[in-house]
């Protein structure tokens, strides 16, 4: 029973930090329709900064003022984010503001590596509470105790500005009806960066206030994202309520697992998560999200069309420059240009599944990471041949995104995108934990290709039929019956449901595909490199290929290949400096705000202002 | 009070007006009458600065409003009273009111909350409920009780009328009667043209995109063919 009860207790401590950054996800997300991918980065950015002040203010007063100050720091941290990067995009499309939120990720990470330095830092532990209490004979420390308190008063302080106040008021009206409240004369900018603010200072709060418990490091900002995804998918996007229920649910559901059975903590979050949205797909006390009911479609597209003659002959000529490289290319050229292939191929295929199905996944790498996984165990474990290998990676990905598709695609938009990304954080988390049989952090090593590709060149040339075929199969399928429903249903779902098109089964269908083209793309990778580690399954892995899905342009056809080549080549530069991610983030800031059609977007836009 | 000149407004390659214009003066009550998809309701948001205009101007009280963000033409006076109510359902009657809240403005009536209730006794007594908790007449007195917290100046009612039951059309034809004792300029969308007889000075017949009659009701009753070829169904 004593043991029990400290359990319980335990697991309501932990679910402090993770309400606070929920709700200040939730509330953010009620109001201006962001989905803050940089939550994470501000509740590290709280920590780091607490232990800074903690360091600076003496005593048990500059203890807890501290953690105030962090909170009020990071909330003015996120207000001026809002101010300068997030107005420009509110009226573009979600992906747009999703990946102007990773650039924000980027620019923290390297931030904070150059302030507070790579060593993980030990959070000071709380003034007169150091010990433990003993509750029913079991030890509960006293901080947790504190931090069982302290959540539910800030939860009713968050409750009362909400109910009472006259923000609260405008803040729960523009979650309803944004474009409403403006017509009744009230400045949105000063709300939206008011909302995004008190989110961030939320977010900033948790995270100072876990230091005692979890300390500050430079991994925390997305190893927490994954479990407020959870948090919230469980609890309903824009419930407070639902916010705190879920990070008790999952918290206490955390430490029991711990207790039980060590390995399937993991597992059992997922469980718990499936379970919820098969019976409520909104979360337990959220409310349906009804697509582009915040304005964020944007303007109808235009019918894509297949490729003029002129342009077909010149692809076909750099096609046949590029695969006689091997006779005019160094060794270098030609490992750099066969990683390009393999990532244009990886980011072709989430490019399909954005552009032609409309499905924003954030946990595309569990399908290239799968691939590339499956053929480095099926080499390991099975002694397959590398022939054998690239067949069935594709295949496994593909029946993997089928299981993952079955669930995720019962939620739509912002639901479906955090459920991507949290089954792919589970994968990565699988092959972390399950060591004996993936190699856990060690990765795979040695898996090298069949004699005849193992050369530079062979290997060049095998990966240059392989992507190119796959690459043109991804566009022949969207000038294809499939391509046109699938457009039909990203547009208009009811009407193509109405047309006689089964809509839920064609996006599954376009999931599986899209996935099985990854799962290709991953294991060319495993035999190109020769090994394969986690972080090919990682969610920074997600994020490039979507960020370089959108730097090549989502409304068009070539968007994927052109942004993956772009990408690759650019981080293959940029990666030589220190702090590369604050180059890249400041880079996918720069185009977010400037050039928002993307790559062929705007070179397309150039060409026919020259023309006219 | 209010002036529009030449209006153009695009829905993506779609013109939906095409050179409106239309003149609201000081204390009047002016009726925009016309068939579904006739362009009243486009008319009302251009007016409000909520769709993009594509070509001329509009003025409130001789100042140049267009193109500006409509949270600041609310402030300069204009109140914009949609079709479908959009009463935040979430919200009680009492925190809608307090949405629509703005400071008080030079020679315009200032309303409060007791104010309103005053004039849509049915909505005290609803004081605490939940938005949709409301009958559809309520939502729409509730709409345009939260539009006056703002003390406009000019108010633009769409289709106030519309699917409310007839006992409370009388009543929205006594409030909108007062509002106009009180001062306030009035634009008012309409299908029926009793209603518009019955509160309006003036009339404005709309077609197509553009203002094909504007004048007395006598002057509309003198010329048949407009009836017949733009309001008639």
């Amino acid at each position: 029973m004593g043991f029990f009860l400290a359990q319980i207790l335990t697991g309501l401590a932990n679910a402090g930090a993770l309400f606070m950054v929920a709700s200040g996800l939730s509330l953010i997300f009620g109001v201006t329709r962001i989905v803050n991918f940089a939550h994470g980065s501000f509740y590290m950015l709280g920590a780091y900064i607490g232990y800074t002040l903690m360091q600076v203010l003496p005593g048990a007063v500059g203890f807890w003022g501290a953690m105030l100050l962090a909170g009020v720091a990071v909330g003015v941290i996120g207000a001026f984010v809002e101010m300068v990067i997030l107005r420009r995009v509110y009226a573009a499309p979600e992906l747009f503001q999703l990946v102007a939120t990773f650039g924000v990720i980027l620019i923290v990470q390297d931030l904070a590596l150059m302030i507070w330095g790579p060593e993980d830092l030990l959070g000071p532990r709380a003034p007169g509470l150091r010990g433990v209490v003993r509750i029913m004979g079991e030890p509960v420390p006293k901080y947790d105790l504190v931090l069982i308190g302290v959540t539910p008063l800030v939860a009713l302080g968050l409750w009362a500005l909400i109910t009472k106040t006259r923000f609260g008021i405008l803040v729960r009206a523009a979650t309803q009806d944004r474009e409403m409240v403006a017509a009744l004369g009230v400045n949105q900018r000063w709300l939206f960066t008011g909302t995004f603010g008190l989110g961030c200072a939320l977010a900033g709060l948790g995270g100072a206030l876990q230091l005692p418990q979890g300390g500050a490091d430079l991994l925390m900002d997305f190893t927490i994202l994954t479990s407020v995804f959870v948090v919230v998918v469980i609890g309903g996007m824009g419930s407070l309520p639902g916010a705190y229920l879920a990070a008790v649910l999952i918290s206490v559901l955390g430490v029991f697992g711990v207790a039980y059975l060590p390995q399937s903590t993991l597992a059992l979050t997922f469980v718990v998560m499936v379970a919820v949205l098969m019976w409520r797909p909104f979360g337990l006390l959220g409310r349906e999200e009804v697509a582009g009911e915040a304005g964020q479609v944007g303007p109808p597209e235009d019918p894509i069309r297949p490729a003029g003659w002129s342009v077909r002959a010149g692809v076909a000529l750099a096609l046949l420059a590029l695969g006689a490289l091997p006779l005019y290319g160094s060794d270098f050229a030609l490992v750099l240009a066969t990683d390009i292939l393999i990532f244009c191929l990886f980011a072709a295929s989430l490019h399909f599944l954005l552009g032609q199905a409309g499905l924003v996944s954030f946990g595309h790498a569990a399908f290239y990471g799968g691939g590339a996984y499956a053929a480095a165990l099926l080499v390991r474990h099975a002694g397959a041949p590398m022939e054998l290998a690239l067949l069935l990676a594709p295949l496994i990905a593909g029946l993997l995104a089928l299981a993952i598709g079955w669930v995720s695609l019962r939620a739509t938009g912002v639901y479906f995108a955090m459920l991507t990304l949290a089954f792919a954080q589970l994968l990565w988390s699988l092959v972390w934990q399950w060591a004996e049989f993936t190699g856990g952090s060690d990765g795979m090593v040695g898996i090298w290709p069949a004699d005849w590709a193992g050369g530079n060149a062979a290997f060049f040339w095998l990966a240059f039929v392989l992507c190119v075929a796959g690459i043109l199969v991804l566009r022949h399928a969207a000038h294809a019956p499939l391509g046109y429903a699938l457009r039909a249903a990203r547009d208009n779902p009811a009407r193509a449901a109405a047309s006689g098109l089964a809509v839920a089964r064609l996006q599954w269908v376009a999931f599986a595909f899209a996935g099985a083209m990854a799962g290709l793309a991953g294991g060319l990778f495993v035999f190109a490199k020769g090994s394969v580690f986690p972080n090919e399954l990682e969610i920074a892995r997600s994020f490039d290929a979507l960020i370089v899905v959108f730097l090549g342009g989502v409304k068009t056809l070539s968007g994927g290949w052109v942004g993956g080549a772009v990408f690759e080549a650019g981080t293959d530069w940029l990666t030589r400096f220190e702090y590369w991610r604050l180059a890249l983030g400041l880079t996918v800031l720069f185009i977010v705000t400037l050039a928002p059609q993307g790559i062929v977007g705007a070179a397309r836009r150039l060409w026919q202002r020259g023309r006219s | 009070m209010l002036e529009a000149e030449g209006l153009d407004v695009f829905y993506g390659k779609a013109q939906v007006l095409s050179g409106l214009s239309l003149h609201v003066a000081r204390g009047e009550v002016v009726a925009l009458l016309g068939r579904n998809g006739a362009g009243k309701t486009t008319t009302l948001k251009a007016l409000m600065q909520m769709l993009p205009v594509a070509r001329g101007t509009v003025r409130l009280s001789g100042t140049e409003i267009t193109g500006a963000p409509p949270y600041r033409v609310a402030r300069a006076g204009l109140g914009y009273v949609p079709e479908e109510r959009r009463i935040f359902t979430q919200l009680t009657v009492r925190e809608n009111l307090e949405v629509g809240r703005q400071k008080p403005r030079e020679g315009v009536p200032a309303w409060t909350e007791e104010g309103l209730f005053a004039l849509f006794p049915n909505l005290a007594e609803r004081a605490d409920a939940p938005g949709r908790a409301l009958s559809g007449g309520e939502q729409q007195m509730l709409s345009i009780a939260r539009t006056l917290m703002g003390n406009p100046a000019c108010l633009l009612l769409d289709e106030p009328s519309e699917g409310i039951a007839p006992v409370i059309v009388a009543e929205m034809v006594r409030a909108i009667r007062r509002l106009k004792g009180e001062g306030l300029t009035i634009l008012l969308s309409e299908q029926t043209l009793p209603f518009a007889r019955a509160v309006a000075d003036r009339v404005a017949v709309i077609d197509h995109g553009r203002v094909v009659f504007e004048g007395t009701f006598d002057a509309l009753d003198a010329a048949p063919g407009i009836r017949a070829d733009h309001l008639a169904v």
